[in-house]
């Protein structure tokens, strides 16, 4: 092994100007050479720096291995150096002439709900190691349930060590065959297995000669060829074209639905305007979290349910027709109803109906138990507000059987730190939380603790059911 | 945001861009006094550039801090103050000096001053209530910061816990905070080195001279180029000589290095950063030099 080599053909620098970007995540359990598979990601992308690497070539020398430890590159942390471990999810950056890639590193033992729900809610893939000659265990069946569970557009199950194994296929096919099963069962359709080796390089980011049975793509040709969140339908149709992904039906939907807005701040310039013309100006600050917004749209503002139309979308370069998802801009009103921080602007096709209650699945991310009748706050888009736990319908266990996330929910009445349950809030105000199937952005909230401002929940919104209270039990 | 856009998916540059804009706004939107650390560094410049469109037809709805050692270099501390005139924006600035002057720090023997700024700065964001502090770090500099959130917690003593941070979800950010505590945003957290020079060069944002290369007299010490300044200390054993040089930060001129260099554009500089060996900071930065695990120290203590 080498270290990086240098390019000076300016025509191969990667363009942020023209890349797209593409956030993924990576999950396995401890030892299934993860950070290696992190580690071989950046270093055959060639984004491995000469110092970085020449540390790590050090460090490996003073441990007495014989090969750079491509794990090293990714043990931040002096706590991490010194057990050799990982403990929180950090964030790599590399890119591809194609494509630019946020990777979040999720740890894979303690915290491991923790870790990858953070780092799955951001993802538009995610990267889910498996151990071939031990293949599907019960932590790689939590990582799906996570993705299932977040909705992580596309997952990539990389089965590695295959080079323990002499390259052989039988264990592959029935890693695949299990994998594809407990993935059905639990709504993902767009699983992809690739067989690899991180530590020798075979199928990562180069095709491995070694394993002529298989004829799918490297981990890093999945990563540069699938749609990321913010693209619309016309990208995905192209993807689908080019056979590499299936989109599912709830994506192709999601597309066709109307707009989102969060409203996160109030233009209105007044003394303050940087010159005089826009002295009176009134616009709404936001970035589009769903959808594509056009001037004259109808508009519901949500949670009081005035309607008004787009009479502009600006920006500081200038004013435009439409923004798309993720797109921050200035959103002016055709008449002067009341909007503040903390209101939702949406579409008034396919509108948003607010909720004084609602219930979800909830990822518990601190030591001290959720119990009903706690007071939270719920953090939703730029609205936070006070809520209260009503009920707690039930805890997710993976080793049910059924395989699916609803019947994988036994009877629990209290949360414990990484277990994802089925909760119930009020909310004191107001919220228009969407079922987070249909709307990831506001189907999506955060939980925190109201006296210390910690954030100790994760939640996705689930659509709406009957007879919500303390006694109530529905169907999940 | 580019005109030719046909598709409605996002470049890098404008998810960026609109992810740093998001940030901004969001953390503003909770904040009673939020400020951004302004050194005229690059990033600096890109943050502040972000905040005046996030905030566009108004001006940017804070004041700058600047944590002056006394050994920047001029033409920073220049282009600094025309920038802030230019925007019509308030700055404060802390100085390292008057600590030493009256006695509450001390100069280290070696001469370097980026660890004295945590106190200043500690100081100045208890004395003017500040509880939002924006900078322009980001995840990519440095193995420590790969793991810091956007929205980052700091105690009465501007300590990071790197073991008890919070989660950071989907596009949530929790900048609640106690009395006493703040918390630091960085909105180029997901930036990496080129992509900040190609933003500059789209967004033809003003830098100073320092970044481009330039003759200047330097002279080598611990493998790095430094130039004779005031605060640099010239050994018997130093022979100062004219180089074509630039500097990839521009902070404490004891501490950091220039680098021998020909790229005097934009262009230049995004050719050499993309085909650069080195990473930015293990470059120039002697203070990042003294051990391995010095960024998280410094963190810890509350500097950024």
């Amino acid at each position: 092994m080498t270290a990086p080599e240098t390019t000076d053909v300016a025509a191969s620098i990667p363009d942020a100007r023209r890349t797209s970007l593409l956030r993924f995540a990576t999950a396995g359990s401890v030892d299934d050479g993860k950070s290696t598979l992190v580690g071989r990601l950046l270093h055959d992308t060639k984004s491995i720096l000469a110092d970085a690497y020449e540390a790590m070539e050090r460090v490996s020398k003073e441990r007495g291995g014989e090969e750079v430890d491509l794990a090293l590159l990714t043990d931040g942390l002096r706590a991490e150096r010194e057990q050799g471990i990982t403990i929180d999810v950090a964030y790599r950056y590399f890119s591809t002439p194609q494509r630019t890639f946020i990777l979040a590193d999720c740890p894979g033992h303690v915290q491991y709900t923790r870790n990858t729900v953070t780092g799955a809610s951001t993802a538009d893939a995610l990267v889910v190691l498996i151990d071939a000659r031990y293949g599907v265990v019960e932590q790689t069946k939590r990582h799906l349930a996570v993705a299932a569970l977040l909705r992580v557009p596309h997952v990539i199950v990389a089965v590695n060590k295959i080079d323990l194994l002499d390259y052989a296929q039988g264990p592959f096919r029935s890693i695949t065959q299990h994998v594809q099963t407990h993935a059905e069962s639990l709504g993902l359709t767009n699983v992809v297995t690739v067989p690899v080796s991180a530590l020798k390089g075979d199928n990562v980011a180069l095709r491995s000669d070694l394993t002529p049975w298989y004829d799918g793509p490297t981990v890093l040709e999945v990563l540069e060829t699938v749609p990321s969140i913010d693209q619309g339908a016309d990208d995905f149709a192209a993807a689908h074209r080019r056979g590499i992904v299936h989109p599912t039906a709830e994506q192709a939907r999601a597309t066709e639905t109307g707009w989102r807005m969060p409203v996160q701040w109030v233009l209105r310039p007044q003394d303050a305007a940087i010159s005089p013309e826009h002295r009176e100006y009134r616009g709404y600050a936001g970035q589009v979290a769903e959808g594509t917004i056009r001037v004259g749209d109808d508009v519901v503002v949500q949670p009081s349910g005035r309607r008004t139309t787009v009479a502009g979308i600006d920006t500081a370069d200038g004013p435009l027709d439409q923004a798309h998802t993720g797109l921050s801009v200035s959103i002016r009103l055709a008449d002067d109803v009341d909007v503040a921080r903390g209101d939702l602007l949406s579409s008034a096709a396919d509108a948003v109906a607010p909720e004084r209650a609602f219930h979800a699945h909830v990822a518990w991310l601190t030591d001290r138990p959720l119990r009903v009748r706690d007071r939270v706050l719920i953090q939703h888009g730029s609205a936070r507000v006070q809520a209260m736990v009503t009920a707690i319908d039930g805890i997710l266990d993976i080793s049910l059987p059924g395989g699916t996330l609803d019947s994988s929910i036994a009877t629990g009445h209290e949360l414990l730190l990484n277990d994802i349950g089925v909760v119930r809030f009020q909310l004191a105000q107001p919220l228009a939380v969407e079922d987070y199937g249909r709307h990831r952005r506001t189907g999506a909230f955060c939980v925190i603790d109201p006296q210390d401002g910690n954030t100790i929940g994760a939640g996705t919104a689930r659509a709406s059911a009957p007879g919500i209270g303390a006694d109530a039990h529905v169907t999940i | 945001m580019s005109e030719d856009d046909v598709t409605t998916t996002l470049t890098t540059l404008d998810a960026l861009e609109s992810e740093g804009i998001h940030i901004i706004r969001e953390a503003v939107g909770t904040a009673r006094k939020p400020v951004l650390l302004f050194s005229g560094g690059k990033d600096s410049v890109v943050v502040l550039h972000l905040a005046t469109k996030a905030f566009w037809p108004g001006r940017v709805p804070f004041e700058l801090l600047h944590v002056d050692t006394g050994h920047n270099f001029d033409e920073v501390i220049e282009f600094r103050d025309r920038t802030v005139e230019r925007l019509g924006l308030r700055l404060q600035v802390a100085k390292v000096q008057d600590y030493i002057d009256d006695g509450r720090l001390r100069e280290r023997p070696d001469g370097t001053r980026n660890p004295l700024q945590t106190v200043p700065l500690l100081d100045a964001i208890v004395n003017h209530g500040y509880d939002v502090v924006f900078g322009g770090a980001r995840r990519d500099e440095e193995k420590a910061r790969a793991k810091e959130r956007v929205v980052s917690l700091r105690d009465e003593f501007g300590q990071w816990d790197p073991r008890n941070q919070r989660p950071e979800l989907w596009n949530l950010y929790n900048p609640k905070h106690l009395p006493g505590q703040h918390v630091r945003v960085f909105p180029l957290s997901n930036w990496t080195e080129l992509d900040v020079w190609r933003y500059i060069q789209r967004e033809e944002i003003d830098l100073p001279g320092l970044y481009f290369a330039h003759e200047r007299d330097v002279f080598t010490r611990d493998g790095m180029w430094l130039t004779p300044h005031p605060s640099v200390r010239v050994r018997d054993t130093d022979s100062p000589e004219s180089r074509s040089v630039r500097y990839r930060t521009v902070g404490d001129a004891s501490c950091t290095g220039a680098v021998e260099s020909t790229a005097s554009t934009l262009d230049e500089i995004i050719a050499e950063v993309a085909a650069t060996r080195i990473t930015e900071r293990g470059a120039t930065r002697a203070d990042d030099r003294l051990s391995e695990a010095a960024m998280e120290d410094r963190k810890k203590e509350g500097y950024f």
